[in-house]
């Protein structure tokens, strides 16, 4: 041949004439910068199965013709102390394959040097942590910030390139260790600029002022009304749900409306949102529901007396129902405390047993950059094609991640799904936090992947110096992508 | 690099056998008896592994356009191929090699029924299929719309009944090259060298000559070998319109049918862009409806 891009392989008889990036008749080898490859979906199989040890067994099961010790397919390498080649753009240090349902992956493998990356807290937690946008604080210097409240729980920022590299040195480091901490499972404590101080550890209760918060608010007050208005309905007459956001009042809200529960002349303090419930009753504080109040009469002002009448019996109740006080009226319609009945005790400990366990949760949040990409396709961008396109699982030490849309490969991973010590980090500073990326062997090589790198899983699994640990069994388990399932 | 030997191996089902040779790659798969299936199996295998020879050896003959005055082929699986695209030598350029996916199915399944009984098998050849039915039996076949993406548009049943040994399917979304553009044709026919020859032809007429569209490179430009030289083949089909995608599948169809005339095929599927047009019977066909699947918001 006159080209010379053009190779001949010569892997079976055919002789294919195969040009620069093409592959010959069989589909199987390519051309690969003038570098015949070998891209067949066989390649494990074919040790074990070659043609002499296959004449007699081939009725057995596949299963029996593995001899050896390791089931490739329930091996999985993960990237925790694999190191990385950065800043160098070489290959990762393990390209991996092995042999799933009869496909082959390739498992790259490194650990990725995370100069923007953060943690995204969610702190389970009605209690008033500090107003959003707050900063919070690690060892006195900024490491984050307060975002959002969500449903039962409060966002924390933690991290992000500013932190880590923008400010001073001594903010950096502290951000990095508190990051470090954090995604490696240890508790870490945070004050927030005109709020609380609060100790977070990855799957555990929060500590809120020194108080461990030990349940989630069953819902706002008003969706407390909604929830338990039938249990109330003739056992009392007037409830009143104390809750930082919403406080529900019974007999105005729409529940007691359509049980015919009536008027009772009852004042609320506060601003009135829609019937039966109100905004901004209290302060937010570390008291009733989330608000700074200790006694719950002071949201109420004087009962109507042209409505109320002695005798009305009042439930007040947080959210939680840790807290809860029973009162009746007086002659002068004055609420007086008395011992709450046991019919009523019964919904109180509802309330309390629908109020899930508080936990801190963290996500690890991380954008795979360039010379991490680099390592594994000598083209990056494809593979963030590949990702998008679901060809490619990302796992961060094997755990499943969630790959945000849009450009780039920025992912979020629950650190208490990742081994233990899964991370480490760098003097710049930045976070080693471990990442996989599992496609078909074939797959890979159309990406560009550094196919003569690609190592059997056995002669990596079995070296010295590896560490096998159990797999968490809630994770779906890596290599079984939608690619590997669908076998011939 | 030395030759890698012929993969003989069950696939992790423990029920269907895999054959692999340089581009030959086979699933089989036999019904009956373990002793009629294992004897099956082996002959399937004994066959095999020299079958890949038996073509090289003969390969440059085999990428000649067919005539039947043209260059002989003495090999049992290339006379096969030869004798499929002969009825299409007269009219137009076809190499056997068009043919020769369909004649190793073929030959496989005739070694497997010669050494037992087996009341059903089938060899996989990419796509292109021989079957084997003993009467009374039968085997639902699915049927895609693209070669590279499987998403069965509808399922037929083959009876014994039915004059139907070969099912084969062609397009430029295939392994092999296409000198039309149709996502995939697929044929019944009464062999499966038969079937495949037919579904190359047809799907070469699945087509739009010197349409802006359609993405078209010289076969030798892309594989130096290829026995279609210089003529043009298809890389990339850009959205057609309605009436362009019609067009290109009537061309196709007319030929479909002038072939179930002259007895060469049973029936045909040509589908384009989303598009299918049928030729001739396909038997007990049910059509395959998207799955209605749909968010209810509360």
């Amino acid at each position: 041949m006159a080209d010379n891009d053009v190779i001949r392989c010569d892997a079976c008889p055919v002789l294919c004439y195969i040009k620069e990036g093409r592959t010959g008749a069989c589909d199987r080898y390519a051309n690969h910068s003038g570098q015949l490859v070998r891209l067949d979906p066989h390649v494990v199989l074919d040790r074990a199965l070659s043609r002499g040890d296959s004449v007699v067994p081939f009725l057995e099961r596949s299963r029996d013709w593995d001899g050896n010790l390791l089931n490739a397919s329930d091996i999985f390498v993960t990237a925790i102390g694999a190191g990385t080649t950065y800043p160098d753009y070489k290959p990762a240090p393990f390209i991996i394959s092995s042999e799933v349902n009869g496909v082959d992956m390739v498992t790259v493998v490194t650990e990725g040097i995370f100069s923007y990356c953060g943690v995204k807290l969610k702190i389970d937690t009605d209690r008033h942590l500090g107003p959003e946008t707050s900063t919070v604080r690690s060892q006195g210097e900024p490491v984050g910030h307060v975002t959002t409240n969500e449903y039962g729980s409060q966002m924390l920022s933690l991290g992000g390139v500013r932190h880590l590299t923008g400010g001073s040195r001594r903010e950096g480091t502290v951000t990095c260790e508190t990051l470090l901490s954090l995604c490696n499972g240890k508790p870490v404590e945070l004050e927030i600029e005109q709020g609380a101080r609060v100790v977070i550890e990855a799957g555990k209760a929060p500590v809120v002022d020194g108080v461990l918060e030990e349940r989630m608010r069953v819902g706002c007050g008003s969706a407390t009304i909604g929830m338990f208005a039938k249990q109330w309905l003739g056992k009392v007459d007037e409830v009143v749900v104390v809750d930082d956001h919403i406080t529900g009042v019974l007999s105005e809200h729409q529940a007691g409306k359509l049980l015919g529960i009536p008027e009772t002349g009852i004042k609320m303090k506060g601003r009135r949102s829609t019937p039966g419930r109100y905004f901004k009753v209290a302060e937010p504080g570390a008291c009733w529901g989330g608000t700074n109040i200790k006694d719950p009469l002071s949201i109420l002002g004087s009962f109507n007396a042209k409505i109320a009448w002695p005798g009305l019996r009042l439930l007040m109740v947080s959210t939680t129902g840790e807290h809860y006080a029973y009162f009746e009226l007086d002659d002068g319609h004055r609420p007086v405390e008395k011992q709450l009945p046991a019919a009523l005790q019964l919904s109180v400990d509802r309330i309390k047993e629908n109020c899930e366990p508080a936990l801190c949760t963290v996500l690890f949040m991380g954008g795979a950059g360039g010379s991490l990409r680099a390592g594994v396709t000598e083209n990056p961008v494809k593979l963030t094609h590949s990702v998008r396109e679901a060809l490619t699982r990302v796992t961060c030490g094997g755990a499943p991640v969630y790959v945000w849309p849009g450009g780039g490969i920025t992912i979020m991973v629950d650190v208490t799904r990742m081994p233990a010590n899964a991370f480490g980090y760098v003097p710049t500073p930045a976070l080693v936090a471990p990442i996989e990326f599992t496609l078909k062997l074939a797959d890979y090589g159309t990406l560009g992947g550094y196919m003569d790198h690609v190592r059997p899983l056995e002669s990596v699994a079995t070296e010295q110096g590896r560490r096998r640990v159990p797999a968490k069994s809630a994770n779906p388990w890596p290599l079984e992508t939608d690619a590997g399932k669908e076998s011939q | 690099m030395n030759r890698a030997p012929a993969q003989i191996a069950l696939l992790p089902d423990g029920r269907r056998l895999h054959l692999h040779d340089g581009p030959i790659d086979l699933i089989i798969e036999a019904w009956g008896t373990a002793h009629e299936i294992r004897s099956a199996y082996a002959a399937a295998a004994e066959r095999f592994v020299t079958i890949l020879d038996e073509l090289c050896a003969e390969l440059p003959q085999l990428r000649q356009a067919a005539s039947a005055s043209g260059p002989k082929v003495t090999g049992v699986v290339a006379r096969r191929m030869l004798d499929a695209v002969l009825p299409y030598a007269a009219d137009t350029f076809m190499t056997p090699m068009a043919a020769v996916a369909g004649a190793v199915a073929e030959e496989i399944l005739s070694a497997m029924t010669s050494a037992t009984n087996l009341p059903r098998a089938y060899v996989n050849d990419g796509g292109d299929i021989a079957v084997h039915l003993e009467p009374g039996e039968e085997f639902t076949i699915g049927m895609v719309e693209r070669p590279d993406r499987v998403s069965l548009f509808g399922t037929l049943k083959l009876r014994a009944c039915d004059p139907v040994r070969g099912i084969a399917t062609s397009g430029w979304r295939g392994r092999s090259f296409s000198l039309g553009i149709a996502d995939a044709v697929t044929v019944l026919a009464p062999s499966a060298a038969g079937a495949d020859a037919a579904s190359t032809m047809i799907a070469n007429a699945v087509d739009l000559p010197v349409h802006p569209a359609v993405t078209r490179l010289p076969a030798c430009e892309l594989a130096p070998d290829s026995d279609l030289g210089p003529r043009l083949v298809t890389q990339a089909v850009a959205p057609l319109s309605r009436e362009d995608i019609e067009l290109a599948l009537a061309s196709g169809a007319n030929t479909a049918q002038s072939l179930v005339q002259r007895g060469l095929i049973f029936a045909a599927a040509l589908h384009l862009q989303g598009k299918t047009r049928t030729v001739g019977i396909l038997p007990r066909m049910v059509a395959k409806s998207t799955p209605a699947r749909s968010l209810v918001h509360a």
